[in-house]
């Protein structure tokens, strides 16, 4: 028998190591649509709890507008359910092609080519474009799923400290002598929400002859004065060689992804990106709602507008009530507690008070850097964020970590 | 200090760490996260270069590549052969 005993006894082990670590993860059941009052069932089987949702990435609350809404049932209606193919077979309606064009439009670049997550793109892309005389110089903070594209890639690899440029400056001198060299970079760090310093970045990579590669899954949408992105807001539109970015977030919240960028490297990714080549086409029904979202954004700024409201207004909130936050000035906004095991009892704490955040804590962040992670949404109204800044406050104070520095909770709680 | 010990601790302290940060020659460096996976590629091939030596990839494993004694047990390990 292939699940012997022995086997079934080895991870039993390894799961309880894990519990015992105190770092076991526990899936919540959200019995709604996503918005900012949602209804959970947690634990399982237990009755409905309403409470704020302050940990969705969808920032600009659109993952349940009835617009998109109507927009993907009249996609379901006129395309259908699902391709069952590939792209290049027959997955490829001529609602994907107007999809690309539209995200090509609205990140400035010269083309577009989809994936069925932003995890697809960024494990497809670098092995599609880059070869053993190349060399990938990524910041240490990029989001695993750009990790786990590099390790795919032949081509070698080395890393920056997050965001300083001196020390990028030295890689990129330290590797001129490759074929190619890419920069790899977040555009909004998914776990500290600080923003890349992409104008510096280009700056660097155009002296250095290097291409630019930034995952804005955390910024299309929203960062930028018109949200087209971390390269709008740091002046670098039109300057980026690849971006990649998800429809999963602030875009709808369903799911896809693409890579954006020079037409030779899309069409690089369209001849050999192995997720594009062997992973089913997006379904007509996410491209129709993406599409609408595209047609929402283009017209008006009013939801990146009210969604950077919202975040100054929850740091000024969190700063003012004791917490330490990471400083920045996008709506991710990590609650710092260091601790694993008081990022779940806080998380906790909230969840009996009525709002949902979670914890984060290693191996998602290392170790000694445990986290509640809060996501603002231009859904949330004034009310949502003063009750959440309660709740959290009153956490707080229940476990006296309010107005307190880094190395006093430390030395209360461990690390 | 030798100054095998002295040149691979200022390497570690000057790639990895930020300016606030102190280490030691035992503290860990792979176990605690100051090193990654990547980054220990990177740490490999300075001491290659550094010292004219090749280490097999068997050899270059977390353990071995934990603190800075044990990174320089393994480079005098490779430097007599």
């Amino acid at each position: 028998m292939a699940f012997s005993a022995k086997t079934k006894g080895a991870y039993q082990k390894q799961l309880s190591d894990i519990k015992e670590a105190g770092l076991f993860k526990e899936e919540r059941f959200i019995h709604a649509p996503q918005a900012p009052d949602i209804e959970v069932e947690f634990p399982i089987g237990s009755s409905l709890k309403k409470v704020i949702n302050i940990c969705a990435n969808n920032y600009l609350g659109l993952s349940s507008h009835p617009d998109v809404i109507k927009a993907a049932h009249e996609g379901l209606d006129h395309r259908g359910y699902g391709m069952s193919s590939v792209r290049f077979i027959c997955g490829t309606q001529d609602i994907h092609r107007e999809l690309e064009d539209r995200v090509t439009e609205f990140l400035g670049t010269e083309a577009t080519i989809l994936f069925p997550s932003c995890m697809d793109a960024n494990a497809g892309v670098f092995e599609a474009v880059l070869t053993g005389d190349d060399v990938m110089i990524s910041d240490r903070l990029v989001h695993a799923s750009i990790i786990d594209g590099m390790r795919l890639c032949g081509a070698q690899h080395d890393t920056f400290k997050h965001s300083n440029m001196e020390h990028l400056e030295s890689k990129l001198q330290e590797f001129a002598d490759k074929r190619l060299r890419v920069v790899i970079t977040d555009g909004v760090f998914s776990m500290d929400g600080d923003t890349a310093k992409l104008d510096e970045i280009v700056a660097l990579a155009e002296k250095y002859d290097a291409m630019v590669f930034c995952d804005d899954s955390h910024a299309s949408g929203f960062i930028g004065k018109t949200g087209r992105g971390t390269h709008e807001k740091c002046g670098v539109m039109g300057k980026m060689d690849i971006i990649t970015t998800t429809f999963g977030k602030a875009l709808g919240g369903a799911s896809g992804g693409c890579v954006s960028g020079r037409k030779e490297i899309v069409e690089m990714c369209r001849q050999k990106a192995r997720p594009y080549l062997f992973s089913n086409t997006i379904a007509p029904v996410i491209v129709s709602g993406v599409l609408k979202v595209l047609e929402i954004l283009s017209a008006s700024t009013e939801r990146r507008d009210k969604l950077e409201s919202n975040s100054e207004y929850w740091r000024k909130g969190l700063t003012e009530a004791g917490f330490i936050i990471k400083e920045g000035d996008t709506p991710i906004v990590p609650v710092m507690l260091f601790n694993a095991k008081l990022s779940q009892d806080i998380s906790r704490t909230l969840y009996e008070d009525g709002v949902y955040a979670m914890g984060f804590f290693f191996p998602v962040v290392a170790k000694g850097q445990a986290r509640i992670r809060t996501q603002l949404s231009a859904a949330h109204e004034k009310h949502h964020l003063d009750k959440a800044l309660d709740a959290f406050t009153k956490a707080g104070k229940k476990f006296e970590i309010l107005h307190k520095t880094k190395e006093e909770i430390i030395e209360r709680y461990g690390m | 200090m030798e100054e095998m010990h002295k040149n691979v601790l200022d390497y570690v302290k000057r790639e990895y760490l930020d300016d606030d940060q102190e280490i030691g020659l035992d503290s860990p460096l792979i176990s605690s996260g100051i090193v990654d996976s990547f980054s220990m590629v990177s740490l490999k091939r300075f001491l290659e270069k550094k010292y004219s030596i090749s280490i097999p990839d068997d050899k270059a494993t977390p353990e071995a590549f934990d603190t800075v004694n044990k990174i320089c047990v393994l480079v005098h390990e490779f430097n007599k052969k």
